[in-house]
C-alpha cells in the first residue's frame, strides 16, 4: 500500500510545466535575496542578536512574544479588577499552574497533529476516557485494584490505540481529520458514560488508599520546599551545562552558534523562572511545588526532544510543510501521520488522568466539558504560536499558551460575576482563540507576500 | 561564469566510450495511449544531454521511466554496461540516479540542511546529528559554488527561485549520484537566475556526472548541452552531438518529427551564450 502510494501522486503532480509550485515571480535579481537571510542566523554578537530579534518581530515573525505579552496583560488586568486585587496571590498562582497543566498537556498533544496540518477534535473526550479508564482500574471494592502504574499504562495504551485508529482513518482511508475526530469526540463521550456506569456515575480515587494516592497526588501532591530547591538547582545545572556544551561544540567545529553571552542570559532566565516558581509555591499552603510541575515539564521536554531531535519529528515537520516533498524523500506518510495521532491521543489520555487528580480524585460524566477542553487546548497551542496550517510550532508554545488560557479561565471565575461567569468562560477564550488564529493567518499571508517580493 | 567546459569534456566527447546509461527500445503506454515508442537514448558520463520535445512528446514520461516512477512496458535499460530493472524510485536512487522535478519538492518550513537530508538523515545515538549534516551540506554547496546563500540554516521559504533550484540540485548530487535528471530547471526563473542554474549544470558535468536536462527553452539547451535528443509524439526522432544541430533543425524535429542536421561546421557557436 505504502509503496503504491509513493508512486502515483508523483505522476499526478509533477506533470507538464503548468504548476510552477511556490515559485512565483522570479524575475527579480537574486543578489537582493542574499541579503535577506533571517538575520538571527548570521548574528555573532549579543547586539546583533538583539537587533535581529527586533527585525524579526517587525517582519511579523514574532515567535513567543505575543503570548508572553498576553500573559503579562492578563496578569495585570485581572490583578487590577479582581476582588481585593487577589489574582496574583501565591495560592491563586499555584492554582493557575495546576489548572493550566491540563491545557498544557492537551495542547502539547494537539501540536503533534497540528504540525501535520491536521486537527484532532477528539482529544477532550480521549482525555476524559483515559482518565476514566485509569480511575476504573484502581478501584478497590468493587474493582480490579490494579497497581497505579499498570492502570496509567493501560489507559495510555488504550488512548494510543484509539489515536492509531483515527490516524489510520485519516491517513489511509483519507477521511478528513476534522470529521473523523468529531465523530470520535461524540463516540468516546458515550463510552465514558458506559464506564462510569450511567450519566450520574462517579469514580473516586482517595489519598488514603496508598495505591490510589499516587494518582490522587499527581496534581494535588507537592514536593517539599527543600526538595524543590534541590531539584531546581540540579535541573538548572544539567540544562545549563547541556546548552553550554552544545554551543561550545558547535563553535569548536566551525558552525554558527549563538554568542556565549546570549546562552548565559538564556540560562539565567531559565534559572530565574525556576526560582520564581519554587518561591511562589513555597509560600503557598501546603508549601512546595506541585508534583505536576515537573511532570508537565517532562512531557513538554520529551515532546520537544521527539519533534526537534528525531527523524520522526523531522518528518512531521516535513509533512506539514510539503507532503509531496516528504513523499518523494521516501517518508512513509501514512505511518508518520498515524503515529502522530496515536502519540497525540496517548498524551491527551495522560492529561485526562491529571484532570481527575486536579478534581481532587473525582471523576464524573460532568467533571469537565470535553468540548471546552478541545477549545482551550487548540487555543493554547495557537496562541502559543503554533500554526493551524501545519509545519510550524513547538511544544513550548503549548506551555505558554496553556498558562495564558488557564490564567484567563481562572481570572474569569475569580471575578464572581454571577450569571455572567459561565458565558464569559466561553466567550473570552473563544475570542482569544479567534484573535490568535487571525494573527496566524495574517502572519502567514504576510510571510507569503513577503517571500514573493523577496524572490 | 565558466563557459569553457574544460579539457575533460572535450576528451569525453571525442572518445565516445560506452555511455554510462543506455536506453534501448523503451515502450510505454497508458491505456490506449502510446506515450513512448521504441525509444533509444544514451546518457554518457561527463556530458549534458538536452532532451527537447513539444508538449506531450513524452519527455516527462521518459524521465519518470528512468527515475523509477513509471516502468517501461518493453525495452531495456543498461547502467554501466549491465542491464538493470528500475521498478521504484528507490531502485533508481540506489543506482545513483537522482531526479530534480520541476516543482523541486522542498519543504518551505525546513532549512536548507534539513531539506538536503530529508529522508536520509544522519543519526547519532538515535538522534539527528545536525552538526555532521550541516557540515556535509555546506561542503556540497561550496563544492558546487552555490555561494549566494548566506546561511544554510535559513528556511527554504526565504530563498529565491534560483537558490531553491540550486538547493534541489545540490540535494540530488549529495549522494554520490552518477546520473542527474533535471526537469525544466529554468522554467520559472529570470535571466540572472537561469544563468546561475546553467552554471551549476556545467559544474555537474565537470564532475563527470551524466546530466540530462529537459527544457522548452532552446537557448538553455544550446547553452549547456553537449548532446541533444528530440522526442516527437513518443518517438526519438533525432539524437546526436549538439554541434550537429542548430535552433532551426531542433524546432523542425520538435514540430514535424523530421528535419535535417546542419552541416557540421565546428564548435558550439550557435547560442553558446544566453
Amino acid at each position: 500500500m505504502a509503496g503504491r502510494e509513493t508512486d502515483t501522486p508523483i505522476a499526478a503532480n509533477a506533470s507538464e510545466p503548468a504548476a510552477a509550485g511556490p515559485m512565483v515571480d522570479l524575475t527579480a535579481a537574486s543578489e537582493v535575496t542574499a541579503a535577506d537571510v533571517p538575520p538571527a542566523i548570521l548574528a555573532q554578537s549579543l547586539g546583533q542578536y538583539l537587533r535581529a530579534w527586533w527585525q524579526r518581530i517587525r517582519g511579523g515573525d514574532s515567535g513567543v512574544l505575543p503570548v508572553l505579552l498576553g500573559i503579562i496583560i492578563v496578569a495585570v488586568a485581572f490583578q487590577a479588577i479582581s476582588p481585593e486585587n487577589s489574582y496574583l496571590r501565591p495560592s491563586n498562582l499555584v492554582y493557575i499552574f495546576e489548572l493550566s497543566t491540563v491545557y498544557i498537556v492537551l495542547a502539547t498533544a494537539e501540536i503533534a497533529v497540528l504540525l501535520l496540518g491536521e486537527i484532532d477534535l477528539s482529544i477532550g473526550s480521549v482525555a476524559l476516557l483515559g482518565g476514566t479508564i485509569a480511575f476504573k482500574l484502581v478501584q478497590v471494592n468493587p474493582g480490579p485494584n490494579w497497581p497505579w502504574w499498570a492502570a496509567i499504562l493501560t489507559a495510555l495504551v488504550c488512548c494510543g490505540f484509539i489515536g492509531a485508529i483515527q490516524g489510520t482513518l485519516v491517513s489511509r482511508v483519507r477521511i478528513p481529520s476534522f470529521v473523523v475526530t468529531l465523530a470520535g469526540f461524540l463516540l468516546f463521550q458515550g463510552i465514558i458514560i458506559l464506564i462510569l456506569g450511567g450519566a450520574d456515575g462517579t469514580l473516586t480515587v482517595s489519598s488514603q488508599v496508598p495505591n490510589q494516592s499516587v494518582i490522587f497526588n499527581l496534581v494535588q501532591g507537592v514536593i517539599g520546599p527543600l526538595a524543590g530547591w534541590v531539584a531546581l538547582a540540579v535541573l538548572v545545572l544539567i540544562a545549563g551545562t547541556a546548552i553550554w556544551i552544545r554551543g561550545a561544540s558547535r563553535r569548536r567545529s566551525g558552525l554558527v552558534a549563538p554568542p556565549a553571552s546570549l546562552i548565559a542570559i538564556r540560562i539565567a532566565f531559565l534559572a530565574a523562572m525556576g526560582v520564581a516558581v519554587v518561591a511562589i509555591c513555597g509560600v503557598n499552603l501546603p508549601a512546595g511545588v506541585p508534583e505536576v510541575v515537573p511532570i508537565v515539564l517532562a512531557i513538554v521536554g520529551l515532546w520537544t526532544l521527539l519533534l526537534q531531535r528525531t527523524q520522526f519529528g523531522r518528518y512531521v515537520y516535513a509533512i506539514g510543510g510539503n507532503p509531496e516533498a516528504a513523499r518523494r524523500a521516501g517518508v512513509n506518510l501514512a505511518l508518520v501521520r498515524t503515529a502522530s495521532f496515536a502519540l497525540c491521543s496517548a498524551t491527551a489520555g495522560f492529561g485526562g488522568i491529571l484532570l481527575g487528580s486536579f478534581f481532587y480524585g473525582q471523576y464524573s460524566s460532568n467533571a469537565a466539558d470535553p468540548g471546552q477542553l478541545i477549545l482551550y487546548s487548540v487555543a493554547a497551542a495557537v496562541i502559543g504560536g503554533t500554526s493551524l496550517f501545519g509545519g510550524r510550532g513547538k511544544p513550548i508554545h503549548a506551555l505558554l499558551g496553556g498558562l495564558l488560557i488557564g490564567g484567563i479561565a481562572y481570572g474569569v471565575s475569580l471575578l464572581s460575576l454571577g450569571t455572567l461567569s459561565t458565558p464569559l468562560s466561553y466567550i473570552l477564550p473563544g475570542s482569544v482563540l479567534l484573535i490568535a488564529v487571525l494573527v496566524d493567518v495574517l502572519s502567514r499571508r504576510g510571510a507569503r507576500t513577503g517571500s514573493v517580493s523577496r524572490v | 561564469m565558466n563557459h569553457d567546459p574544460g579539457g575533460a569534456v572535450s576528451a569525453g566527447a571525442s572518445a565516445p566510450a560506452e555511455p554510462l546509461m543506455k536506453l534501448r527500445g523503451i515502450d510505454k503506454h497508458f491505456g490506449p495511449v502510446q506515450a513512448l515508442y521504441q525509444v533509444n537514448l544514451d546518457l554518457p558520463a561527463g556530458q549534458v544531454t538536452g532532451l527537447c520535445g513539444d508538449n506531450g512528446a513524452g519527455k516527462s514520461v521518459l524521465v519518470r521511466c528512468i527515475a523509477g516512477v513509471h516502468q517501461a512496458d518493453h525495452g531495456q535499460i543498461f547502467f554501466e554496461g549491465h542491464p538493470v530493472h528500475i521498478h521504484t524510485t528507490r531502485d533508481a536512487a540506489s543506482l545513483g540516479i537522482e531526479t530534480v522535478y520541476q516543482d523541486l519538492a522542498l519543504a518551505d518550513n525546513l532549512d536548507i540542511v534539513q531539506n538536503m537530508f530529508l529522508g536520509r538523515e544522519r543519526l547519532r545515538r538515535g538522534l539527528l546529528d545536525e552538526d555532521s549534516m550541516e557540515r556535509a551540506a555546506a561542503e556540497t554547496l561550496s563544492s558546487l559554488r552555490v555561494t549566494t546563500v548566506r546561511s544554510i540554516r535559513q528556511p527554504v521559504a526565504s530563498l529565491s527561485g534560483g537558490q531553491r533550484q540550486s538547493v534541489a540540485v545540490a540535494k540530488a548530487v549529495m549522494w554520490n549520484s552518477k546520473v542527474v535528471l533535471l526537469d525544466e530547471p529554468t522554467a520559472a526563473l529570470g535571466v540572472v537566475q537561469t544563468g546561475m542554474v546553467l552554471d551549476l549544470v556545467r559544474r555537474l558535468r565537470d564532475r563527470g556526472l551524466a546530466v540530462m536536462v529537459i527544457s522548452h527553452n532552446l537557448n538553455d539547451v544550446f547553452a549547456v548541452a553537449d548532446r541533444i535528443a528530440v522526442l516527437h509524439l513518443g518517438r526519438m526522432v533525432a539524437e546526436g552531438p549538439a554541434t550537429d544541430f542548430d535552433r532551426q533543425s531542433v524546432i523542425e524535429y520538435m514540430t514535424t518529427g523530421t528535419g535535417r542536421l546542419r552541416a557540421p561546421v565546428g564548435a558550439v557557436a550557435a547560442g553558446g551564450s544566453v
